[in-house]
């Protein structure tokens, strides 16, 4: 893909973070938010490597990973709006909504246990020879989860077809990482698992996409998982409502320098400028036209209330 | 057609059926695939079924059950081994905030068709570590199935169930009811998820158990009936889905109800049968709810300590006969 596709898809990504935290602003979202503005990047590159029938599995930073896999946009405003969406029903919310029709295995708001869910849909793959892989997004932070460990361990050694996908944004929550490990970069964990590991530019969607699609090739044929560390930025708070008083001065405004959308637009040239001009409108509709899709979503029946505990 | 086998015998044959007759099963654990199991449940399955269908994991329960669950959701129907029930422990998030929730959470969209096998209980000498019955947890958890097999017949008919259902199913065995022998129909038809079980009729006091307990609860009918106390035993087999109405039967026959289980007593599971037979049974209960089970201590290793702590079929005699003289 590239230009300006990529493009597209980060800006949708950012135009659907920003109007949200308006939402949530504005009362419409009754729960919590962990927005990936500054991150589109990561899962617009490492997307770009995937085909139909390949998991993806995130966090609840993850609705960049959630559009760029194309789970539909009114879905998603109305799961986050506590409405009865095609998603969840409203039963999952911002940090654990999937969408099987998408290959969407989903978030998850307990840190790191997404990593042995998607080693399980890479034990899918592999005993039935679908050929698909399974691709799953994780913190710096999570990086430090026992559960992580054991699945990449237990990945390795049954040769899963498994690209972890570590977007280190240097905070876990509000505490910054050299706080938190003793490496200078997360992939020189990859060492201790027998597995490969590099670090990319994670603000650049073709260095994303060229290293997890080298982490992808890998996987099908057969030579196990792979680890990819993204260096990023949130430009925003863990969480809405995050005041970010532990960041030094300064370190926000240069990361809106380094930011995926800023770069390419510091790049354009007249011509490109214009296009991406264009691109920005186009979303900006696309997103007011889902919002208003899913405000005409109905609540769920609080008579249901108590369905699908059991199949 | 029906064969004499021994507990842990009848679940190797569920095994087999379950990988045989199955092609979507896969079967993971600790030491489970070439070395047969430390209880010798898998003995021989790797043999004929091969490293595509059972294999062993590193000793990591978070991973291969997180494991278990991707692999249900995406369609393979996982049987995963936890060694000893305590080691669950280790595992709670994936089983309570994963396996048992994306059902609900996806408003059915995903679904978790999967097991997760254990044993649990007491054995002489085992340490606090290896000596938890944790079926309440469990039972406490929605979302799960929980079955609790008492005989070597139950062991493989519940086990079979547990492998057809598109639930997620906690199968928690008895270490201590492996060495026991009885007839296995191995060639029943599967048989529906839930249902308790009246195994003795008795007209004066019923008592609720499952796992090791039901027999300990036989036990005390035989000594009970010289006595000239007639013992109903209902073996309740699944926590959830909960056969209440077997209770409250056989409640309504007896009008006196114990209820009996190894685990200790605080929360166990016996206080929600007898919550429930207060809200149900009340105009039909002629003396109070008696439950017997360990006192709320962490599992002495020593057998001198263990002969206090562990309730028998002693225990649940002496209940009975509190309960029919209140
Ligand atoms: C098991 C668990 N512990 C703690 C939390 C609270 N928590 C939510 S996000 C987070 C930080 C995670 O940091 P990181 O993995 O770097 O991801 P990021 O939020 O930066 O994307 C914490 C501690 C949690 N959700 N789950
Ligand atoms: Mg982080």
């Amino acid at each position: 893909m590239g230009l300006p596709e990529d493009y597209r898809l980060m800006a949708r990504i950012r135009r659907f973070e920003e109007r949200l935290a308006a939402l949530k602003d504005a009362g419409e979202i009754p729960g919590s938010i962990h927005l990936c503005n500054g991150q589109e990047a990561v899962p617009v590159g490492a997307c770009r490597a995937l085909r139909d029938g390949d998991h993806v599995t995130a966090t609840y930073r993850g609705h960049g990973w959630a559009i760029a896999r194309g789970v539909d946009l009114t879905g998603l405003f109305a799961e986050m709006m506590g409405r009865d969406s095609a998603l969840c029903g409203g039963r999952a919310a911002s940090p654990y909504l999937s969408d099987p029709g998408r290959w969407f295995v989903g978030e998850n708001s307990i840190v790191g246990a997404g990593v042995p869910i998607a080693t399980g849909a890479a034990l899918t793959a592999q005993r039935t020879g679908s050929g698909a892989v399974s691709v799953v997004s994780i913190g710096d932070g999570a990086m430090n989860q026992g559960n992580v460990h054991e699945a990449l361990n237990l990945a390795a050694v049954l040769d899963l077809p498994l690209v972890l996908v570590v977007e280190n944004n240097v905070y876990s929550e509000m505490s910054r990482i050299e706080d938190m490990v003793r490496v200078r970069q997360l992939a020189e964990r990859a060492a201790g698992y027998g597995l490969p590991g590099r670090v990319v530019d994670g603000n650049d969607p073709d260095a994303v996409a060229e290293a997890v699609a080298e982490a992808v090739d890998r996987a099908r044929e057969g030579s196990g998982p792979s680890i990819v560390e993204a260096m990023t930025e949130r430009l925003v708070g863990h969480y809405s409502g995050d005041a970010q008083h532990y960041r030094p001065a300064g370190e926000i405004a240069a990361a809106r320098e380094r930011e995926p959308l800023a770069r390419i637009r510091r790049a354009a040239d007249a011509g490109l400028a214009a296009r991406l001009d264009a691109i920005d409108a186009e979303v900006a509709d696309e997103i007011e036209a889902a919002v208003t899709a899913a405000r005409a979503v109905s609540y769920p029946d609080p008579a249901t209330a108590k369905e699908h505990v059991y199949v | 057609m029906s064969e004499s086998l021994r507990y842990i015998q009848a679940v190797n044959a569920a095994l087999t059926w379950a990988l045989d007759s199955r092609t979507d099963t896969v079967y993971f654990g600790e030491d489970v695939a070439l070395p047969g199991g430390p209880f010798g449940a898998t003995k021989g399955l790797h043999k004929r079924f091969g490293s595509d269908r059972i294999f062993d994991t590193p000793i990591s329960e978070t991973g291969f059950l997180g494991m278990a669950l991707g692999a249900a959701m995406t369609g393979l129907r996982p049987i995963a081994e936890i060694m000893y029930a305590d080691f669950s422990f280790v595992a709670m998030d994936q089983i309570v905030n994963q396996i048992a929730t994306i059902h609900y959470s996806s408003a059915g969209r995903w679904k978790a068709p999967l097991v997760i096998r254990m044993q649990q209980g007491y054995s002489p000498g085992a340490c606090a570590q290896h000596s938890h019955s944790p079926e309440a947890y469990f039972a406490h958890t929605p979302g799960l199935r929980v079955a609790l097999p008492a005989t070597p017949d139950d062991a493989y008919q519940m086990l079979r169930t547990a492998v057809v259902s598109d639930d997620p199913v906690v199968v928690a065995e008895a270490r201590m009811l492996y060495p026991t022998r009885g007839p296995v129909r191995t060639d029943a038809p599967v048989e529906d998820i839930g249902g308790a079980r009246v195994v003795r009729p008795g007209a004066d006091v019923t008592v609720v158990a499952w796992s090791r307990m039901v027999s300990a609860a036989l036990d005390a009918a035989a000594t009970l009936a010289e006595e000239g106390v007639d013992v109903e035993v209902v073996d309740l087999r699944w926590l959830n889905p909960l056969d209440f109405d077997t209770v409250a039967a056989s409640v309504a026959r007896t009008g006196r109800l114990v209820v009996a289980h190894e685990a200790n007593l605080t929360g166990g599971f016996g206080a929600e049968i007898a919550a429930r037979a207060a809200a149900e049974c009340f105009a039909d209960l002629r003396a109070p709810v008696a439950r017997v089970a360990a006192p709320d201590v962490p599992m002495p290793a020593a057998p001198a300590l263990q002969a206090v702590v562990v309730p028998e079929a002693a225990t649940v005699a002496d209940a009975v006969r509190r309960t029919v003289r209140a």
